[in-house]
This record gives structure tokens, sequence and C-alpha cells, in this order.
């Protein structure tokens, strides 16, 4: 995709979005959280509402006409989903409520019924706890065992010791593309490539890739990819899980009911084609309309272009924060996503978070669901700002004034 | 909502110079407390004479609000007995969770902490604390949370 002509229009890309133009706490509302959740620009909105006012219906369900439209919105979205992964089929697209949701189906319907006592899951230090908790709770329930490559102190895997702990018995590597405590961009092509050249399969957590950085399975080679819809500007609870057809159709079904069946007997039941067989249940049907019109307005602003925007901002607000005593930056890769965290020393990041939050600047404050990564870096939590496309150097500017403001309070 | 209200100067001096901060190595019963949110933990260590408290520390890594609450808690409930220490806890709790409340002359320096009401989000911070001298209080080992 070519997107080096457009100039990127942050100011037109802010009109996009209703939420930013309102007021918090006195103060013009500066959203730092987008690794958190990102907001819905208009074509999303639009989209829902357009789908609610018009198409609504159950599914694969009925013949008449809304029930029809209803099928194609959905459909739909699974084949614009399939073209922004760019997965062979959309037998491969499988929607879920979002990444936590697909990894834990794999670990479910892949590695559960495949590993036992022997058997090695490995991860890495930064991951996730969605991305921890699905693979102990497969070692609790088969007896495998989980492996963790450690982080360097800049917060990038050592990737020489993953490569050493990838063993004959590592049956599966999950890690993640982007970190979402320290915004580290993972050495995801080499990480798959030996992996599968051990045997092992592999599963990456795009959560946070997904807004930065175009994703083509094939060429990166994954057997599995999971996201969520509202990191990249779409609806919460709604997500996908990529996974090689050959992979997916081997699986057993995780969750049974309606939808997931071709024949239902008090004897037996047959069960239903790739991907509906992961699909029990009414889905988010509106989620996948929401998440298909964010794909587009991604892809129509450029995902490269997008891309450089934040890098700007994420190289500007580093060099701002890197000037405040006292602040120090956690997790300073060679390659990042537009995610800073960083603590101030006296004052603690919940502290921070309220401080400024009263000058109209939300961030994250905590562990952000990392808490081996907090442990790593021996500190309780940190605070966080992300940038997405409709952030501005203005908005870090008013970070680096609310820190200011935080240093003032607790002099 | 006032920054100014939530971080008094009793607040600051207490956070940044906690009383009664650091292990009692003879206490008859202590608890962990961890609030799971923010990383949060503290021990509380008691030591009593019958139902009084004789001497009561605290020790942990947390927010101003958490540690300053808690120093503050411990200047307290020294010297009290364990039905006026939950009475104190009560007028506490009702300080952090009703913005308009006039703090009750007793509660004394812990009047300060009004301001937490005003931060809903910040009202476990200043409660774990108390959560963890109760547990202390009734012997538990156990660790407690806020969750």
């Amino acid at each position: 995709m070519s997107t080096a002509a457009a100039p990127f229009d942050v100011t037109r890309v802010r009109r996009d979005f209703p939420i930013l133009a309102q007021q918090v706490n006195g103060h013009p509302l500066v959203y730092l959280d987008s690794a958190a959740s990102g907001q819905r620009p208009n074509a999303v909105l639009r989209a829902v509402e357009r789908y609610e006012t018009h198409h609504h219906s159950n599914v694969h369900r009925g013949v008449h006409a809304l029930s029809q439209a209803a099928t194609e919105a959905f459909e739909g979205a699974r084949e614009r989903a399939r073209r922004f992964l760019n997965a062979r089929s959309r037998r491969e697209i499988v929607f879920v409520r979002g990444t936590t949701e697909g990894i834990n189906l794999v670990a479910q319907a892949l590695a559960r019924p495949r590993l036992g006592p022997g058997d090695e899951i490995l991860i890495t230090g930064l991951e996730h706890h969605a991305n921890i908790v699905p693979w102990q709770m497969v070692c609790e329930q088969t007896g495998c065992t989980l492996k963790v490559a450690p982080i360097d102190r800049r917060g990038e895997l050592d990737l020489d010791r993953f490569l050493g702990q990838l063993t004959a018995r590592t049956r599966l590597v999950a890690v993640a593309h982007v970190s979402n405590a320290l915004g580290t961009i993972l050495p995801v092509e080499r990480i798959v490539q030996a992996a599968h050249s051990c045997g092992a399969l592999v599963l990456l957590d795009g959560a946070q890739a997904v807004p930065h950085t175009a994703i083509d399975v094939q060429a990166l080679g994954c057997d599995f990819y999971a996201f969520s819809g509202h990191k990249l500007y779409g609806p919460t609870g709604i997500g996908v899980l990529f996974g090689r057809e050959e992979l997916l159709e081997e699986m057993p079904p995780w969750q049974g009911g309606g939808d997931m069946i071709r024949t239902v007997s008090f004897e037996k039941s047959t069960y239903n084609d790739l991907p509906w067989k992961f699909e029990a249940g009414t889905p988010n049907i509106s989620g996948a309309v929401g998440l298909a019109a964010a794909m587009d307005y991604l892809e129509g602003l450029g995902i490269e272009a997008v891309a450089a925007h934040e890098q700007r901002l994420l190289a500007l607000a580093t060099a701002e924060l890197s000037r405040i005593p006292g602040l120090q930056i956690i997790g300073t890769a060679a390659h990042k996503a537009a995610v800073l965290s960083f603590t101030l020393s006296g004052c603690h990041p919940h502290d921070l978070g309220t401080i400024l939050d009263s000058e109209g600047v939300a961030i994250r404050t905590g562990h952000h669901c990392a808490m081996p990564v907090m442990t790593f870096f021996d500190i309780p939590a940190t605070a966080r700002a992300s940038f997405g496309c409709y952030n501005t150097e203005a908005d870090v500017y008013a970070l680096v004034a609310a820190l200011g403001k935080a240093r003032e309070v607790f002099g | 909502m006032d920054l100014k209200d939530l971080y008094r100067d009793v607040i600051l001096d207490h956070n940044r110079q906690p009383r009664n901060f650091g292990a009692l190595t003879d206490a008859d019963a202590h608890a962990d407390g961890h609030n799971p949110l923010c990383g949060d933990r503290l021990t509380v260590w008691v030591q009593l004479q019958g139902e009084r408290i004789s001497e009561v520390r605290f020790e942990g890594k947390g927010c101003a609000i958490s540690t300053a609450s808690a120093s503050l808690m411990t200047e307290a409930v020294k010297g009290k007995d364990t039905a006026t220490v939950r009475r104190l806890y009560e007028q506490v709790h009702t300080l952090l969770t009703h913005p308009n409340s006039a703090p009750d002359a007793s509660l004394g320096k812990l009047a300060a902490l009004a301001g937490v009401s005003e931060f809903p989000a910040r009202v476990k911070c200043a409660t774990l604390c108390w959560h963890t001298l109760n547990a202390a209080l009734e012997r538990s080992a156990d660790a407690v949370t806020t969750e």
C-alpha cells in the first residue's frame, strides 16, 4: 500500500473523533491512553448506527431480508478482516471478543488436546497477562511446562537466550508483537522462523501492533495472530483470531452451541465448517461491522503514515520527558511503538495519574496487566502515555506541563 | 475537584516522612495488604495489651494517599482499644465516601483525608491500611486484599 505522497493532516484526523472535542476537569481533553483503548472515528460510529438502524437481525438464520442483510454485513466484515491481515481465506478468520479470547481459544482448542508432560510452551518476559495466564491454565490441565525467555534492562527480548530455550520440546511459542507496557517491537519474523525450524507453532499477540503496523500473516508466517478491535479505533467486544486453516481444521471446537453445528441429535452432533465451528452463539454483529469500518478508516489514513506520525510524537515526547529531573523512562528498546512508560521519583504513578487528570491529561497508571514486567524493573507501577493517530505535538507539551505540575505538588 | 484538597500539606508531610514506619519485631500480630489495581503493598504490625493497641507500625510501598493514610492511622489508633478503633474506621470510611460530610472533631488529623472523597478512584488507596489493620487485629496471618 502506498501512502508516501499524502501529508498527514492531524487537524483533519482530529475532526473525525467527536469525543476529543471536550473539556475534562476544566481543560481540553488530552487523550494519551490509546494503548488501553483507542477512540472511535465518525466512520465507525456511523457504520454501527447504520447497521443498527437498517440491517440488524440475527445472522445465518433466516430467509428474510434483514437476516440476509445482517449476514452479508457480518461476513463482509470477515472478508475485510481477511484483507487487513492478508490471510489466504476467510475460513482463517474467527471473530472473537478480543485478543484475550483469541489466545484462550488457541490454548484450549489447540494446546490443551495436544500437549502433555515434557512439552513446553515458550513465552517472553514482557507478555501481557492475557498471554501468560491462558498458558498457565494449560500447564495445569496437561502437565506441560511454561518457559519464559528473559528481557534486558532496555526492555528488549534477549534473543540469544530465547533461541537457547527453543528446543525439540517446545511445542508452542506465544509472544507479543509489541509490548503493551514498554512499547518494544519484537523481532517476530526471526522468532517465527526459529520456532518453525524447531517444529513449534507460533501465536502472535497483536493487540498493540495492529494500530501501528500493516500486518501480513502470510509474510510473517505465524500460525495464529490475535488482536482486538478497540485498539485500532473499532468497538470493544470484537476481535479477530487468525489461524492457519490446516490447524483450525484439526482443532476441536472450544464452545458448543448454536451456529457452530451442522446437525444435532441427542446421540451425536456434527460441527459446522470453518470458521463458524469456533463461533458458538449469536456473535457481536455490530461490533464486526464497526471493526470493518475501523479497518477502512485506518487504511484510508495509511497505517504507515499514522505510524510515522506517532513515531515523531514518540521521539518528541522521549526527548522532552528525558529532560525532566527525576523522570525515568522504562522501556528504551531500539524499536518501539508509540508507548512511553515512565516513573517520576518521589511521586507514585497513581498520584501522577490523578494530577495529570486534573489537568485534562489522560494517561494509564498501574502495572498495565504486566506484573512480571514491573517485578523485573523492581517498580510497583509506571505511568504510561501512548499515542494514536489523533495526537499532536501540543498533546506532548500538555503532558510535559502537567508533569511540571506534579513536580510542584510533590516538590 | 481540587488537587489542593486531595494533596493537603498533612498528606504530603506524612507521605514524605511516614510515622511509625518499619517492622515491629515483637508484634502480637501482623497482616499483609495488597491493592492489585495499583500494586500498593503494606504490612501492619500490632502489639496488644488486652483489648488495647499498645504499639502499631507499618511498612510498604504505595502512593501518597496510601502511605499518608497508613501513617495517620498508626498515630490515631495507638493506645486505643479495638472497639474504639472499629468506630474510628467507620467514621473514616464515611469521610472517604461522602463528599459533603463534615469531619467529626474526634477524627483529629485523619480529617485531612476528606479530599479523597472527591476522587472515587482513590478511595481504595486510603482504606487499604485500615483493612490490613483489621486483618491483623483478627490475628489473621492471611493476606487481605481490597478487591
